[in-house]
């Protein structure tokens, strides 16, 4: 494969050719290490996260700022008795949980995390592989990983695990269309589907900028496609008490575990890698000192940073929504996120068909879009202030309305605007305040409670 | 990734070495689907297989054509398959029986004639010299297929989109239905559960009850068992415990000293003995409304 690129032109801009095989092995090597670690710092990141933003300080125990919870927690999951379901398909069940964390490993083996640094004596580039087709790898990858949970469910012999496998596989199904149309439109713009060259598609402009709407849909569908609230239906913890991974236990269970929060990390790389600029500084910082910290180990650092503001979002989406029923699940999926994906390929690819094929100059042609991107952006911000148009047939009356609570055969509270006719017990509750002032005033023994009817 | 194809069209020994390995377990996932009971089974070798089916063609320097197999046909469409195959049942197995007459005869002579068809075409080829590889993917390879897929190809592409099309506008057709009734959705359902007296749903078996087991009817307020506390299936399977026994019994409670007492003093007069028969009662009552 090597060879052959090396031969035809170049497709991929990282140069692999000065790599040995102990350069791979240490760089796949540090990669498990990266994602370990980065699973562990994620579960801790989590609940600290979740705690402040439900005012509670999270998991502050075990070691400084309770960063060792997590490695508590792995460790109680190894130690646990191991149940295998006497129901269970043995083979598959044991398989699935394998499965589900081998495919989530795969995915950084192609995402690039610098340029071409001096690695350890070799001038090498800091990615482990890339090749033409490497993103439509990545989308193959999570693919076969969604079997793990699919096979999981089904293995257990159980109706719950059953009922998250059928919805997971649904959702794959849905969801993974509109995240690979999101991508096509990177892929026409960049004119190519290799990673290390998207990232150097990106050098003037992030591509999440022109991009806006697929960037929108991606995140969208990255959410779905980990399994995360507000999509955690194949879970789903309220409804199938935990969906996939009922039957599971100890290990197995922890394998499930361990293939969601890479999967968050694995999402997160692709955005980074697709429409944030990959491994590339933020804009004043990339101008100092001729692109100084564009160089060496520095972005490393800015990839990072941009993985955790995605995990962070992850975070935040999950302390801030609910859970969607599932026929407004499908409903978005289909009825929105794909039309919404297909448009926008088809926009894409007819600018893109106009720079490059038209007789119009690039320049004028660029003027031309922001002007028009200029004119739906200020046209949005002024449909903000346009007062909403009431909607017609329902009128609010001036007064309020007598409101009959027992209208459909059962009591109901009044919405706004109504209110309740008087109470027959009006008079008892008039009298209750005076007493109660009364015995207040006779003296500080009676603390307790007001006498309930 | 394996090198492939030299340039003067040996397989290496790489590429030797991975195709054997390959083969067998294809091969052996190959026999998995014809062979196994469970249909989800027969599904898992076919992914097998077509997994192995992608490594193959990546080896050979397709990299485009084994991606795509994997997120086509195993990512899309096994997972499509799977999906019918668990909303049908997935411990369904196949019957034998003919549901169309002449079915296999049909299907039979259908096999025949695209098998005559294609060794036609097979037979009719005829190959131009060999212009590798290298000249074949001077752009790289996903560009020099979209060259071929939609410069040469492209009226062939549209035919096939245009099948698949009708294929899905078809089967929405078939399996549409005219909605006769307004539709039911979730407000009108839990108003009629409302007005039906079951807000909260039934009482669970066993809780109110002396005995927490799924077969012991729970208790209404007034001691008597609650049929349908206990699964419809066990009602009508006859496995449910004894209700007149459970009854008997608390009609003993109730007939002693404790009965003469009001309900509000349990806590107060409660003889030893009935200890726990007086928190049952207590429990019951928020089942009361249960049985009105």
């Amino acid at each position: 494969m090597n060879r052959l690129l090396a031969a035809t032109g170049n497709p991929v801009v990282a140069d692999f050719s000065h790599d040995q095989w102990w350069v791979w092995l240490v760089k796949a090597v540090l990669l498990l290490v990266f994602l370990l670690v980065s699973v562990l710092i994620a579960i801790w990141f989590e609940r600290r996260v979740v705690g402040r933003m439900q005012l509670r300080p999270g998991p502050n125990v075990h070691g400084p700022l309770g960063l060792l919870q997590s490695l508590a927690d792995a460790m109680k999951l190894l130690v646990k008795e191991d149940i295998n379901v006497r129901a269970a398909d043995l083979l598959v069940y044991l398989v699935a949980p394998m499965v589900s964390v081998f495919c989530a490993l795969l995915t950084y083996a192609v995402i690039p995390m610098g340029p071409e640094v001096n690695f350890f004596g070799v001038h090498t580039p800091l990615q482990l592989t890339d090749f033409p087709v490497a993103v439509l790898y990545i989308l193959a990858c999570t693919s076969v990983g969604v079997y793990g949970i699919v096979l999981g469910g089904w293995s257990s012999g159980s109706t719950y695990p059953l009922l998250g496998s059928v919805r997971s596989t649904a959702q794959v199904i849905s969801y993974e269309l509109a995240m690979g149309l999101s991508l096509v439109s990177v892929f026409i713009v960049a004119g190519s589907m290799s990673t290390s060259q998207i990232v150097d598609s990106q050098t003037r402009v992030w591509w999440f900028l022109p991009l806006i709407p697929a960037f929108i849909l991606y995140v969208v569908s990255m959410v779905g496609e980990t399994n995360r609230l507000p999509f955690d239906l194949p879970e789903a913890e309220g409804e199938l008490v935990g969906g996939y991974t009922t039957e599971y236990s100890s290990m197995k269970f922890a394998w499930f575990f361990l293939a969601e929060y890479i999967n968050m990390l694995n999402v997160s790389a692709v955005a980074t890698t697709l429409f944030l600029g990959g491994w590339r500084a933020p804009w004043p910082i990339s101008a100092i000192g001729d692109g100084y910290f564009n160089q060496g180990y520095w972005p490393l650092a800015w990839f990072v940073v941009k993985v955790w503001l995605l995990m962070f979002f992850f975070v935040w989406v999950r302390g801030t929504l609910l859970r969607f029923r599932y026929d407004q699940f499908m409903k978005l999926g289909w009825k929105v996120l794909i039309p919404a994906a297909l448009v926008v390929v088809v926009i894409v690819s007819v600018s893109q068909a106009i720079a490059k094929f038209g007789t119009i100059s690039f320049g004028v042609y660029r003027t031309w879009l922001m002007v028009f991107a200029g004119v739906v952006v200020v046209g949005a911000v002024i449909s903000m202030f346009l007062p909403e148009r009431k909607k017609p047939g329902a009128p609010p009356s001036a007064k309020p309305t007598a409101f009959d609570a027992f209208a459909d055969g059962f009591p109901v509270p009044p919405l706004p605007g109504q209110v309740l006719p008087p109470s027959p017990r009006a008079a008892r509750r008039v009298a209750t305040p005076v007493e109660a002032s009364v015995a207040i005033a006779s003296g500080p023994t009676t603390t307790e409670e007001e006498p309930r009817g | 990734m394996i090198t492939s194809l030299t340039d003067a069209g040996q397989t290496t020994t790489g590429e030797a070495i991975l195709f054997w390995i390959l083969a067998v377990v294809m091969v052996l996932a190959a026999g998995g689907l014809l062979f196994a009971r469970k249909a989800v089974h027969a599904a898992l070798s076919l992914i097998v297989v077509m997994i192995g089916l992608a490594f193959l063609y990546v080896a050979q320097d397709a990299p485009f054509l084994g991606v795509v197999q994997v997120v086509v046909y195993t990512g899309a469409i096994m997972m499509l398959f799977l999906f019918v195959l668990m909303l049908v049942g997935v411990d369904a197995s196949d019957t034998l029986t003919e549901t169309l007459r002449g079915q296999r005869w049909i299907a039979a002579l259908g096999g025949l004639g695209l098998a005559v068809v294609l060794a036609g075409v097979v037979g009719r080829a005829h190959y131009g010299p060999a212009a590798g590889l290298t000249n074949a993917n001077a752009d790289s390879n996903p560009v020099a297929l979209a060259r071929l897929v939609f410069g040469s190809y492209a009226f062939a592409l549209e035919v096939v989109g245009a099948l698949l099309i009708t294929a899905a506008i078809g089967a929405i057709m078939l399996t549409h239905r005219r909605r006769l009734t307004p539709r039911v959705t979730q407000r009108e359902r839990s108003a009629a559960r409302v007005l039906d007296g079951t807000i909260a749903g039934k009482p669970a078996p066993g809780v109110y009850a002396r005995h927490n087991a799924m077969d012991v009817p729970a208790l209404g307020p007034d001691g008597r068992p609650i049929d349908t506390s206990v699964s419809r299936v066990l009602r009508v399977r006859g496995q449910e415990a004894d209700a007149q026994e459970y009854a008997a019994r608390i009609d003993r409670v109730l007939s002693g000293s404790w009965a003469t007492a009001p309900a509000s003093g349990v806590e107060a007069a409660e003889p030893p003995e009935l200890g726990e028969a007086g928190r049952v009662d207590e429990a019951a009552a928020a089942g009361a409304k249960e049985q009105s």
